[in-house]
Protein backbone atom coordinates (compact mmCIF):
# COMPACT_ATOMS: atom_id res chain seq x y z
CA UNK A 1 0.00 0.00 0.00
CA UNK A 2 2.47 2.31 1.43
CA UNK A 3 4.34 1.78 -1.87
CA UNK A 4 2.06 2.28 -4.41
CA UNK A 5 0.92 5.74 -2.64
CA UNK A 6 5.09 6.45 -2.65
CA UNK A 7 4.65 6.18 -6.18
CA UNK A 8 2.16 8.19 -6.74
CA UNK A 9 3.70 11.34 -4.99
CA UNK A 10 5.57 14.13 -6.04
CA UNK A 11 9.08 13.36 -5.70
CA UNK A 12 9.85 15.78 -3.20
CA UNK A 13 7.48 14.75 -1.04
CA UNK A 14 7.83 11.02 -1.63
CA UNK A 15 11.60 12.04 -0.61
CA UNK A 16 10.75 13.70 2.49
CA UNK A 17 8.54 10.61 3.24
CA UNK A 18 11.34 7.93 2.84
CA UNK A 19 13.73 10.37 4.94
CA UNK A 20 10.88 10.21 8.00
CA UNK A 21 10.49 6.20 7.63
CA UNK A 22 14.19 5.98 7.74
CA UNK A 23 14.98 8.04 10.87
CA UNK A 24 12.26 6.06 12.65
CA UNK A 25 14.34 2.77 11.57
CA UNK A 26 17.47 4.22 12.57
CA UNK A 27 16.17 5.10 15.45
CA UNK A 28 14.71 1.14 16.32
CA UNK A 29 18.07 0.62 15.04
CA UNK A 30 19.92 3.05 17.70
CA UNK A 31 17.84 2.10 20.26
CA UNK A 32 18.22 -2.08 19.81
CA UNK A 33 22.26 -1.36 19.55
CA UNK A 34 22.17 1.07 23.18
CA UNK A 35 19.87 -2.03 24.72
CA UNK A 36 22.37 -4.66 23.64
CA UNK A 37 25.40 -2.65 24.95
CA UNK A 38 23.95 -1.75 28.34
CA UNK A 39 24.68 -4.24 30.72
CA UNK A 40 28.25 -4.30 29.73
CA UNK A 41 28.44 -0.56 29.51
CA UNK A 42 26.97 -0.84 33.60
CA UNK A 43 29.16 -2.99 34.61
CA UNK A 44 32.16 -1.24 32.75
CA UNK A 45 30.82 1.95 34.22
CA UNK A 46 30.49 0.30 37.76
CA UNK A 47 33.74 -2.16 38.35
CA UNK A 48 36.03 -0.21 35.95
CA UNK A 49 35.63 3.52 35.30
CA UNK A 50 34.22 4.90 38.52
CA UNK A 51 36.37 2.88 40.83
CA UNK A 52 39.42 4.21 38.85
CA UNK A 53 38.22 7.75 38.99
CA UNK A 54 37.81 7.01 42.82
CA UNK A 55 41.45 5.88 43.22
CA UNK A 56 42.45 9.08 41.47
CA UNK A 57 40.27 10.97 43.92
CA UNK A 58 41.95 8.98 47.07
CA UNK A 59 45.25 8.88 45.99
CA UNK A 60 45.23 12.51 46.97
CA UNK A 61 44.21 12.06 50.41
CA UNK A 62 44.88 10.69 53.73
CA UNK A 63 42.15 8.53 55.24
CA UNK A 64 41.70 4.85 56.64
CA UNK A 65 39.48 2.10 56.60
CA UNK A 66 38.47 2.16 60.32
CA UNK A 67 38.04 6.11 60.02
CA UNK A 68 34.36 7.91 58.94
CA UNK A 69 34.11 10.10 56.21
CA UNK A 70 34.85 13.14 57.51
CA UNK A 71 38.26 12.37 58.56
CA UNK A 72 39.42 12.69 55.03
CA UNK A 73 42.25 14.56 55.18
CA UNK A 74 43.23 16.07 51.36
CA UNK A 75 46.93 16.11 51.37
CA UNK A 76 47.45 16.81 47.45
CA UNK A 77 49.96 14.63 45.55
CA UNK A 78 51.88 14.44 49.51
CA UNK A 79 51.53 10.66 49.26
CA UNK A 80 53.41 10.24 46.07
CA UNK A 81 56.39 12.32 47.30
CA UNK A 82 56.49 9.93 50.63
CA UNK A 83 55.93 6.93 47.90
CA UNK A 84 59.18 7.98 46.62
CA UNK A 85 60.87 7.50 49.64
CA UNK A 86 59.25 4.55 50.99
CA UNK A 87 62.28 1.76 50.35
CA UNK A 88 59.57 -1.10 50.57
CA UNK A 89 57.57 0.50 47.73
CA UNK A 90 60.97 1.03 45.43
CA UNK A 91 62.17 -2.67 46.44
CA UNK A 92 59.06 -3.57 44.92
CA UNK A 93 59.00 -1.52 41.93
CA UNK A 94 62.77 -3.18 41.73
CA UNK A 95 61.74 -6.41 41.74
CA UNK A 96 58.89 -5.59 39.21
CA UNK A 97 61.36 -4.92 36.93
CA UNK A 98 63.32 -7.60 37.76
CA UNK A 99 60.29 -10.00 37.41
CA UNK A 100 60.10 -8.36 33.99
CA UNK A 101 62.85 -11.03 32.55
CA UNK A 102 60.60 -13.74 32.76
CA UNK A 103 58.57 -12.58 29.52
CA UNK A 104 61.13 -12.76 27.20
CA UNK A 105 62.84 -15.82 28.67
CA UNK A 106 59.60 -17.48 29.09
CA UNK A 107 58.99 -16.63 25.01
CA UNK A 108 62.01 -17.99 23.84
CA UNK A 109 61.09 -21.20 25.87
CA UNK A 110 58.27 -21.41 24.26
CA UNK A 111 59.35 -20.14 20.61
CA UNK A 112 62.11 -23.02 20.66
CA UNK A 113 59.36 -25.74 21.72
CA UNK A 114 57.26 -24.99 19.18
CA UNK A 115 59.25 -24.71 16.46
CA UNK A 116 60.53 -28.37 17.81
CA UNK A 117 57.10 -29.52 18.36
CA UNK A 118 54.99 -27.93 15.26
CA UNK A 119 57.96 -29.97 12.97
CA UNK A 120 60.11 -32.56 14.25
CA UNK A 121 58.46 -34.55 16.88
CA UNK A 122 55.97 -37.28 17.35
CA UNK A 123 52.92 -36.95 19.91
CA UNK A 124 52.04 -33.63 18.83
CA UNK A 125 48.88 -33.39 20.88
CA UNK A 126 50.79 -35.06 23.95
CA UNK A 127 53.03 -32.65 24.34
CA UNK A 128 50.61 -29.30 23.56
CA UNK A 129 48.83 -31.06 27.06
CA UNK A 130 52.09 -31.54 28.84
CA UNK A 131 53.25 -28.21 28.72
CA UNK A 132 49.95 -26.92 29.20
CA UNK A 133 49.53 -28.49 32.09
CA UNK A 134 50.56 -25.85 34.77
CA UNK A 135 48.50 -23.16 32.95
CA UNK A 136 45.83 -24.84 33.31
CA UNK A 137 45.85 -25.56 36.97
CA UNK A 138 44.94 -23.10 39.97
CA UNK A 139 48.23 -20.91 40.62
CA UNK A 140 46.92 -21.76 44.68
CA UNK A 141 47.24 -25.33 44.04
CA UNK A 142 50.38 -24.94 42.19
CA UNK A 143 52.26 -22.48 44.48
CA UNK A 144 51.41 -24.87 47.66
CA UNK A 145 53.21 -27.86 45.86
CA UNK A 146 56.08 -26.05 44.88
CA UNK A 147 56.20 -24.55 48.44
CA UNK A 148 57.07 -28.47 49.43
CA UNK A 149 59.46 -29.21 46.56
CA UNK A 150 61.10 -26.37 47.45
CA UNK A 151 61.66 -27.04 51.15
CA UNK A 152 65.18 -26.33 52.14
CA UNK A 153 65.76 -29.24 54.11
CA UNK A 154 63.51 -32.34 53.26
CA UNK A 155 62.47 -31.04 49.69
CA UNK A 156 62.70 -33.26 46.91
CA UNK A 157 64.48 -30.60 45.31
CA UNK A 158 67.26 -30.33 47.49
CA UNK A 159 67.59 -33.45 47.99
CA UNK A 160 68.13 -34.09 44.49
CA UNK A 161 70.54 -31.36 44.42
CA UNK A 162 72.56 -32.59 47.54
CA UNK A 163 72.86 -36.22 46.54
CA UNK A 164 74.32 -34.61 43.47
CA UNK A 165 76.73 -32.87 45.60
CA UNK A 166 75.61 -29.67 45.93
CA UNK A 167 76.40 -29.70 49.30
CA UNK A 168 75.00 -26.42 50.32
CA UNK A 169 71.90 -25.97 47.61
CA UNK A 170 69.85 -22.56 47.96
CA UNK A 171 67.01 -22.14 50.76
CA UNK A 172 65.18 -20.89 47.78
CA UNK A 173 61.98 -19.10 49.02
CA UNK A 174 63.15 -18.95 52.60
CA UNK A 175 66.34 -17.20 51.37
CA UNK A 176 66.17 -13.43 50.45
CA UNK A 177 68.42 -13.95 47.82
CA UNK A 178 66.58 -16.74 46.17
CA UNK A 179 62.95 -15.93 47.33
CA UNK A 180 62.29 -13.49 44.01
CA UNK A 181 64.39 -16.23 41.43
CA UNK A 182 62.27 -18.95 42.92
CA UNK A 183 58.73 -17.23 42.21
CA UNK A 184 60.33 -16.34 38.88
CA UNK A 185 61.15 -19.96 37.87
CA UNK A 186 57.58 -21.00 38.66
CA UNK A 187 55.86 -18.03 36.89
CA UNK A 188 57.98 -18.93 33.87
CA UNK A 189 57.12 -22.31 34.09
CA UNK A 190 53.30 -21.62 34.61
CA UNK A 191 53.47 -19.74 31.41
CA UNK A 192 55.50 -21.48 29.30
CA UNK A 193 51.96 -23.01 28.19
CA UNK A 194 49.90 -20.58 27.16
CA UNK A 195 52.92 -19.10 24.75
CA UNK A 196 53.41 -22.06 23.45
CA UNK A 197 50.44 -22.74 22.27
CA UNK A 198 49.75 -18.93 20.80
CA UNK A 199 52.96 -19.62 18.97
CA UNK A 200 52.04 -23.27 17.69
CA UNK A 201 49.35 -21.37 16.09
CA UNK A 202 50.91 -18.42 14.71
CA UNK A 203 53.91 -20.89 13.55
CA UNK A 204 50.72 -22.86 11.71
CA UNK A 205 49.94 -19.63 9.82
CA UNK A 206 52.82 -18.83 8.30
CA UNK A 207 52.67 -20.27 4.01
CA UNK A 208 54.81 -23.40 3.24
CA UNK A 209 55.83 -21.93 -0.16
CA UNK A 210 58.20 -19.62 1.51
CA UNK A 211 59.85 -22.58 3.73
CA UNK A 212 60.32 -24.35 -0.16
CA UNK A 213 61.43 -21.23 -1.80
CA UNK A 214 64.00 -20.88 0.95
CA UNK A 215 65.10 -24.86 0.45
CA UNK A 216 65.69 -24.21 -3.25
CA UNK A 217 67.86 -21.21 -2.54
CA UNK A 218 69.47 -23.51 -0.57
CA UNK A 219 68.72 -22.37 3.02
CA UNK A 220 69.64 -24.12 6.27
CA UNK A 221 67.44 -24.23 9.41
CA UNK A 222 69.05 -21.63 10.66
CA UNK A 223 68.60 -19.68 8.20
CA UNK A 224 65.12 -20.63 7.95
CA UNK A 225 64.40 -19.69 11.25
CA UNK A 226 66.11 -16.22 11.57
CA UNK A 227 64.90 -14.93 7.67
CA UNK A 228 61.50 -16.44 7.61
CA UNK A 229 60.35 -18.67 11.09
CA UNK A 230 61.36 -15.09 13.33
CA UNK A 231 59.83 -12.00 11.73
CA UNK A 232 56.69 -13.90 10.23
CA UNK A 233 56.02 -14.67 14.14
CA UNK A 234 56.60 -11.27 14.95
CA UNK A 235 52.94 -9.94 15.61
CA UNK A 236 52.57 -12.42 17.19
CA UNK A 237 55.15 -12.22 19.84
CA UNK A 238 54.32 -8.38 20.17
CA UNK A 239 51.07 -9.89 21.28
CA UNK A 240 52.90 -11.96 23.75
CA UNK A 241 55.26 -9.29 24.85
CA UNK A 242 52.43 -6.68 25.99
CA UNK A 243 50.54 -9.35 27.49
CA UNK A 244 53.14 -11.01 29.28
CA UNK A 245 54.74 -7.13 30.53
CA UNK A 246 51.30 -6.25 31.55
CA UNK A 247 50.40 -9.58 33.45
CA UNK A 248 53.69 -9.51 35.48
CA UNK A 249 52.78 -6.32 37.15
CA UNK A 250 49.54 -7.94 38.14
CA UNK A 251 51.15 -11.06 39.36
CA UNK A 252 49.60 -11.48 42.95
CA UNK A 253 48.35 -15.53 43.94
CA UNK A 254 52.02 -16.24 43.21
CA UNK A 255 53.18 -14.17 46.13
CA UNK A 256 50.41 -14.05 48.43
CA UNK A 257 50.57 -17.79 48.21
CA UNK A 258 54.34 -18.52 48.42
CA UNK A 259 56.14 -16.16 50.05
CA UNK A 260 53.97 -12.79 51.22
CA UNK A 261 56.43 -10.54 49.71
CA UNK A 262 59.17 -11.92 52.44
CA UNK A 263 61.52 -12.93 53.82
CA UNK A 264 62.49 -9.16 54.34
CA UNK A 265 60.80 -7.40 51.59
CA UNK A 266 62.60 -9.95 48.45
CA UNK A 267 59.91 -10.70 46.82
CA UNK A 268 57.54 -8.27 47.02
CA UNK A 269 55.89 -6.33 43.73
CA UNK A 270 54.24 -3.52 43.53
CA UNK A 271 50.80 -5.75 44.02
CA UNK A 272 51.85 -7.03 46.89
CA UNK A 273 52.37 -4.00 48.98
CA UNK A 274 49.47 -2.47 47.58
CA UNK A 275 47.07 -4.75 49.03
CA UNK A 276 49.36 -5.17 52.25
CA UNK A 277 49.05 -1.44 52.54
CA UNK A 278 45.20 -1.21 51.43
CA UNK A 279 43.87 -4.47 53.56
CA UNK A 280 46.69 -5.13 55.83
CA UNK A 281 47.45 -1.66 57.42
CA UNK A 282 44.08 0.19 56.02
CA UNK A 283 45.63 3.09 54.79
CA UNK A 284 43.83 3.84 51.71
CA UNK A 285 44.96 6.87 50.44
CA UNK A 286 48.58 5.86 50.28
CA UNK A 287 47.50 2.40 48.92
CA UNK A 288 45.72 4.54 46.44
CA UNK A 289 48.38 6.71 45.83
CA UNK A 290 50.50 3.12 44.66
CA UNK A 291 47.29 1.79 42.77
CA UNK A 292 47.82 5.33 40.71
CA UNK A 293 51.45 4.51 40.40
CA UNK A 294 50.68 1.16 38.62
CA UNK A 295 47.65 2.56 36.87
CA UNK A 296 49.93 5.19 34.38
CA UNK A 297 52.89 2.54 34.27
CA UNK A 298 50.73 -0.14 32.71
CA UNK A 299 48.81 2.81 30.50
CA UNK A 300 52.93 4.35 29.42
CA UNK A 301 53.51 0.69 28.81
CA UNK A 302 50.69 -0.32 26.60
CA UNK A 303 51.08 3.67 24.76
CA UNK A 304 55.24 2.88 23.96
CA UNK A 305 54.08 -0.49 22.65
CA UNK A 306 51.62 0.34 20.20
CA UNK A 307 54.03 3.28 19.03
CA UNK A 308 57.08 1.11 18.85
CA UNK A 309 55.44 -1.84 16.94
CA UNK A 310 55.42 -0.12 13.64
CA UNK A 311 59.56 -0.47 13.79
CA UNK A 312 59.49 -3.94 14.32
CA UNK A 313 56.79 -6.32 13.74
CA UNK A 314 55.85 -7.58 10.30
CA UNK A 315 51.98 -8.04 9.15
CA UNK B 1 54.61 -48.19 5.71
CA UNK B 2 55.96 -44.68 6.81
CA UNK B 3 59.48 -45.18 8.23
CA UNK B 4 60.15 -43.73 11.31
CA UNK B 5 62.52 -41.36 11.04
CA UNK B 6 65.36 -41.39 13.63
CA UNK B 7 65.97 -37.89 13.76
CA UNK B 8 62.77 -37.47 14.70
CA UNK B 9 62.25 -39.93 17.03
CA UNK B 10 65.80 -38.32 18.88
CA UNK B 11 63.89 -35.00 19.11
CA UNK B 12 61.18 -36.42 20.47
CA UNK B 13 62.68 -38.16 23.63
CA UNK B 14 64.71 -34.90 23.92
CA UNK B 15 61.31 -32.81 24.37
CA UNK B 16 59.64 -35.77 26.07
CA UNK B 17 62.46 -35.49 28.81
CA UNK B 18 61.77 -31.73 29.04
CA UNK B 19 58.40 -32.40 28.93
CA UNK B 20 58.90 -34.24 32.64
CA UNK B 21 59.80 -30.74 34.04
CA UNK B 22 56.03 -29.47 33.52
CA UNK B 23 54.98 -32.86 34.51
CA UNK B 24 56.71 -33.98 37.94
CA UNK B 25 56.06 -31.73 40.04
CA UNK B 26 51.97 -33.03 39.39
CA UNK B 27 53.34 -36.89 39.51
CA UNK B 28 54.32 -35.68 43.10
CA UNK B 29 51.80 -34.22 44.14
CA UNK B 30 49.70 -37.01 42.78
CA UNK B 31 51.81 -39.70 44.72
CA UNK B 32 51.99 -37.63 47.72
CA UNK B 33 48.21 -37.60 48.43
CA UNK B 34 48.62 -41.19 48.76
CA UNK B 35 51.36 -41.77 50.76
CA UNK B 36 51.25 -41.59 54.47
CA UNK B 37 52.67 -38.70 56.61
CA UNK B 38 56.17 -40.65 56.88
CA UNK B 39 56.79 -41.63 53.99
CA UNK B 40 56.38 -38.40 52.14
CA UNK B 41 60.28 -37.17 51.79
CA UNK B 42 62.08 -40.56 51.45
CA UNK B 43 64.60 -39.89 49.46
CA UNK B 44 64.83 -41.23 46.36
CA UNK B 45 61.48 -40.20 45.84
CA UNK B 46 59.11 -43.17 46.05
CA UNK B 47 56.97 -42.40 43.09
CA UNK B 48 54.35 -45.26 43.64
CA UNK B 49 53.41 -45.19 47.48
CA UNK B 50 54.84 -48.14 49.50
CA UNK B 51 52.14 -47.78 51.71
CA UNK B 52 48.66 -46.46 50.78
CA UNK B 53 46.90 -44.00 52.89
CA UNK B 54 44.61 -42.37 49.83
CA UNK B 55 41.58 -43.32 51.15
CA UNK B 56 42.38 -41.75 54.64
CA UNK B 57 43.56 -38.27 53.55
CA UNK B 58 40.77 -37.70 50.82
CA UNK B 59 38.19 -38.93 53.16
CA UNK B 60 40.00 -36.36 56.19
CA UNK B 61 40.26 -33.66 53.14
CA UNK B 62 36.88 -34.25 52.32
CA UNK B 63 34.93 -34.73 55.00
CA UNK B 64 37.08 -33.71 58.06
CA UNK B 65 37.16 -30.71 60.64
CA UNK B 66 37.39 -28.60 57.18
CA UNK B 67 35.13 -30.16 55.08
CA UNK B 68 35.78 -29.59 51.17
CA UNK B 69 32.72 -30.56 50.09
CA UNK B 70 31.12 -27.03 51.31
CA UNK B 71 34.09 -25.13 49.72
CA UNK B 72 33.35 -27.29 46.34
CA UNK B 73 29.74 -26.43 46.41
CA UNK B 74 30.81 -22.63 46.72
CA UNK B 75 33.28 -22.28 43.99
CA UNK B 76 30.94 -24.49 41.55
CA UNK B 77 27.96 -22.10 41.95
CA UNK B 78 30.38 -19.18 42.18
CA UNK B 79 31.98 -20.38 38.71
CA UNK B 80 28.98 -21.25 36.77
CA UNK B 81 26.48 -18.18 37.73
CA UNK B 82 30.22 -15.84 36.60
CA UNK B 83 29.96 -17.91 33.14
CA UNK B 84 26.10 -18.08 32.90
CA UNK B 85 26.13 -14.38 33.08
CA UNK B 86 29.49 -13.41 31.55
CA UNK B 87 28.64 -15.29 28.18
CA UNK B 88 25.12 -13.69 28.36
CA UNK B 89 26.91 -10.00 28.75
CA UNK B 90 29.55 -10.52 26.29
CA UNK B 91 27.36 -12.18 23.86
CA UNK B 92 24.72 -9.43 23.82
CA UNK B 93 27.47 -6.63 23.60
CA UNK B 94 29.67 -8.42 21.35
CA UNK B 95 26.19 -8.20 19.00
CA UNK B 96 25.97 -4.99 19.67
CA UNK B 97 29.51 -3.68 18.50
CA UNK B 98 29.11 -5.65 15.65
CA UNK B 99 25.81 -6.00 13.99
CA UNK B 100 23.90 -2.97 15.27
CA UNK B 101 24.94 0.41 13.45
CA UNK B 102 24.40 3.06 15.62
CA UNK B 103 26.79 6.48 16.41
CA UNK B 104 28.20 5.86 19.76
CA UNK B 105 28.65 2.32 18.83
CA UNK B 106 32.63 2.99 17.65
CA UNK B 107 33.34 4.66 20.48
CA UNK B 108 31.84 2.90 23.06
CA UNK B 109 33.69 0.42 21.81
CA UNK B 110 37.09 1.34 22.22
CA UNK B 111 36.18 3.10 25.76
CA UNK B 112 35.37 -0.30 26.64
CA UNK B 113 38.82 -2.16 24.55
CA UNK B 114 40.15 0.96 26.60
CA UNK B 115 39.21 -0.61 30.17
CA UNK B 116 41.19 -4.18 29.22
CA UNK B 117 44.37 -2.53 30.46
CA UNK B 118 43.30 -0.96 33.75
CA UNK B 119 44.69 -3.83 35.75
CA UNK B 120 42.06 -4.58 38.68
CA UNK B 121 43.99 -4.28 41.33
CA UNK B 122 43.96 -0.16 40.81
CA UNK B 123 40.54 -0.39 41.15
CA UNK B 124 40.59 -2.65 44.41
CA UNK B 125 39.93 -0.44 46.91
CA UNK B 126 37.24 1.73 45.49
CA UNK B 127 35.24 -1.53 44.48
CA UNK B 128 36.03 -2.67 48.11
CA UNK B 129 34.57 0.45 49.25
CA UNK B 130 31.19 0.10 46.84
CA UNK B 131 30.76 -3.23 47.91
CA UNK B 132 30.22 -2.24 51.55
CA UNK B 133 28.17 0.28 50.58
CA UNK B 134 25.62 -1.23 49.00
CA UNK B 135 25.96 -4.37 50.58
CA UNK B 136 27.64 -6.52 48.17
CA UNK B 137 30.31 -7.14 50.45
CA UNK B 138 31.12 -10.75 51.64
CA UNK B 139 28.47 -12.59 49.69
CA UNK B 140 28.39 -14.82 46.16
CA UNK B 141 26.52 -12.61 44.32
CA UNK B 142 28.83 -9.59 44.57
CA UNK B 143 32.21 -12.17 43.63
CA UNK B 144 29.73 -13.16 40.19
CA UNK B 145 28.90 -9.74 39.63
CA UNK B 146 33.19 -8.90 39.76
CA UNK B 147 33.36 -11.44 37.28
CA UNK B 148 30.55 -11.21 34.82
CA UNK B 149 31.88 -7.95 32.73
CA UNK B 150 34.25 -9.39 30.92
CA UNK B 151 35.70 -7.04 28.06
CA UNK B 152 38.13 -9.97 27.25
CA UNK B 153 34.82 -12.42 26.37
CA UNK B 154 33.23 -8.93 24.84
CA UNK B 155 36.12 -9.08 22.57
CA UNK B 156 36.81 -12.26 21.65
CA UNK B 157 32.71 -13.08 20.46
CA UNK B 158 33.05 -9.42 18.62
CA UNK B 159 35.34 -11.59 16.23
CA UNK B 160 32.80 -14.11 15.60
CA UNK B 161 29.91 -11.91 14.91
CA UNK B 162 31.83 -9.87 12.26
CA UNK B 163 32.39 -13.05 10.89
CA UNK B 164 29.12 -13.45 10.00
CA UNK B 165 27.55 -12.03 6.55
CA UNK B 166 25.62 -9.05 6.30
CA UNK B 167 23.54 -10.26 3.81
CA UNK B 168 22.39 -12.76 5.89
CA UNK B 169 20.94 -9.63 8.88
CA UNK B 170 19.71 -7.91 6.17
CA UNK B 171 18.06 -10.43 4.74
CA UNK B 172 16.20 -11.40 8.36
CA UNK B 173 15.62 -6.99 7.97
CA UNK B 174 13.30 -7.40 5.13
CA UNK B 175 11.48 -10.08 6.32
CA UNK B 176 10.41 -7.99 9.09
CA UNK B 177 12.67 -9.36 11.73
CA UNK B 178 13.71 -6.86 14.60
CA UNK B 179 17.66 -7.07 16.26
CA UNK B 180 16.52 -8.72 18.81
CA UNK B 181 14.86 -11.91 16.82
CA UNK B 182 18.23 -11.57 14.75
CA UNK B 183 20.27 -11.90 17.66
CA UNK B 184 18.77 -14.47 19.49
CA UNK B 185 17.53 -17.24 15.93
CA UNK B 186 20.18 -16.53 13.63
CA UNK B 187 23.31 -14.86 15.29
CA UNK B 188 23.49 -16.77 18.47
CA UNK B 189 23.52 -20.24 16.94
CA UNK B 190 26.11 -19.08 14.29
CA UNK B 191 28.58 -18.29 17.18
CA UNK B 192 27.73 -21.13 19.66
CA UNK B 193 30.93 -23.20 19.33
CA UNK B 194 32.80 -19.26 19.85
CA UNK B 195 30.89 -19.00 23.23
CA UNK B 196 31.61 -22.87 24.43
CA UNK B 197 35.15 -21.92 24.54
CA UNK B 198 34.64 -18.67 26.04
CA UNK B 199 32.11 -20.12 28.78
CA UNK B 200 35.16 -23.19 29.53
CA UNK B 201 37.74 -20.41 29.84
CA UNK B 202 35.22 -17.89 31.89
CA UNK B 203 34.65 -21.10 34.16
CA UNK B 204 38.71 -22.26 34.45
CA UNK B 205 39.95 -18.10 35.42
CA UNK B 206 36.51 -18.32 37.86
CA UNK B 207 37.94 -21.46 39.60
CA UNK B 208 41.30 -20.72 40.28
CA UNK B 209 40.18 -16.68 40.94
CA UNK B 210 41.79 -16.24 44.74
CA UNK B 211 42.36 -12.62 44.83
CA UNK B 212 38.80 -11.46 44.55
CA UNK B 213 37.36 -14.45 47.34
CA UNK B 214 40.50 -13.42 49.45
CA UNK B 215 39.71 -9.70 49.29
CA UNK B 216 35.60 -9.40 49.06
CA UNK B 217 34.95 -12.80 51.18
CA UNK B 218 35.08 -12.91 54.81
CA UNK B 219 32.82 -15.50 56.66
CA UNK B 220 34.51 -18.86 56.48
CA UNK B 221 31.44 -21.20 55.14
CA UNK B 222 31.18 -18.66 51.98
CA UNK B 223 34.78 -19.58 51.19
CA UNK B 224 35.39 -20.81 47.34
CA UNK B 225 38.27 -23.89 47.24
CA UNK B 226 41.21 -21.36 46.37
CA UNK B 227 40.61 -19.90 49.74
CA UNK B 228 40.11 -23.55 51.63
CA UNK B 229 42.85 -24.37 50.28
CA UNK B 230 45.05 -21.37 51.37
CA UNK B 231 43.55 -22.52 54.71
CA UNK B 232 43.62 -26.08 54.79
CA UNK B 233 47.68 -25.31 54.11
CA UNK B 234 47.89 -22.96 57.25
CA UNK B 235 46.09 -25.02 59.87
CA UNK B 236 47.70 -28.47 58.51
CA UNK B 237 51.10 -27.19 58.24
CA UNK B 238 52.95 -30.19 58.56
CA UNK B 239 50.98 -32.52 57.24
CA UNK B 240 51.88 -32.75 53.38
CA UNK B 241 50.29 -35.55 52.28
CA UNK B 242 46.71 -34.01 53.41
CA UNK B 243 47.67 -30.76 51.50
CA UNK B 244 48.33 -32.57 48.74
CA UNK B 245 45.06 -34.37 48.47
CA UNK B 246 43.75 -31.11 49.15
CA UNK B 247 46.15 -29.85 46.36
CA UNK B 248 45.09 -32.54 43.72
CA UNK B 249 41.42 -32.04 44.52
CA UNK B 250 41.52 -28.45 43.74
CA UNK B 251 43.13 -29.25 40.48
CA UNK B 252 40.85 -32.48 39.63
CA UNK B 253 38.00 -30.50 37.93
CA UNK B 254 39.72 -27.80 36.11
CA UNK B 255 41.67 -31.22 34.43
CA UNK B 256 38.07 -33.31 33.36
CA UNK B 257 37.40 -29.84 31.75
CA UNK B 258 40.79 -29.38 30.09
CA UNK B 259 40.31 -33.47 29.09
CA UNK B 260 36.74 -32.73 27.80
CA UNK B 261 37.11 -29.31 26.30
CA UNK B 262 40.72 -29.37 25.23
CA UNK B 263 40.33 -28.35 21.85
CA UNK B 264 38.23 -25.59 22.92
CA UNK B 265 40.55 -24.38 25.53
CA UNK B 266 43.84 -24.67 23.00
CA UNK B 267 41.44 -23.27 20.43
CA UNK B 268 39.98 -20.30 22.64
CA UNK B 269 43.76 -19.51 23.77
CA UNK B 270 45.39 -19.92 20.22
CA UNK B 271 42.75 -17.56 18.51
CA UNK B 272 42.63 -15.20 21.62
CA UNK B 273 46.25 -14.78 21.19
CA UNK B 274 46.59 -14.80 16.86
CA UNK B 275 44.09 -12.22 16.49
CA UNK B 276 45.35 -10.49 19.54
Amino acid sequence: MRIQTEELLASSKSARLRKKQKSSLEKNEHIAGWLFVAPMLIGVFMFVLLPIAATFVLSMTDWKFVQSMDQLKWVGFGNFTELMSDRVFLKSLLNNGIFLLTVPICMAISLLLAVVINKSVYMKGYFKVAFFMPYISSVVAIAVVWQVLFHPSAGPINQTLMALGIDNPPKWIADPNFSLISVMLIQIWISVGFNLIVYIAGLQAIPKQLYEAAEMDGANGWDKFRKITFPMVSPTSFFLLITGIIASFKVFDLIAVLTKGGPMHSSSVLVWHLYDTAFVNLDIGYSSAMAMVLFVIVFLITIIQWVGQKKWVNY
Amino acid sequence: MKQINVRKLITTVIVFLTSLLFLLPFAWMLSTSFKIEADVFTYPIQWIPERWNGFNNYMEVWFGDYPFYLYYWNSLKVAVLTTVLSCTVSALAAYGFSKVRFPAGKWLFLIVLATYMVPQQASLVPQFILYRQIGLFDSHLGLILLGSFSVLGTFMLRQFFMGIHDEYIEAAKIDGAGQWKIFWRIALPIVKPAIATYAILRFIWTWNDYQNPLIFLRTDALYTIQLAMQKFTTINGEFYSLIMAAAVSAILPLLLIFIFGQKQVIDGIALGGVKG
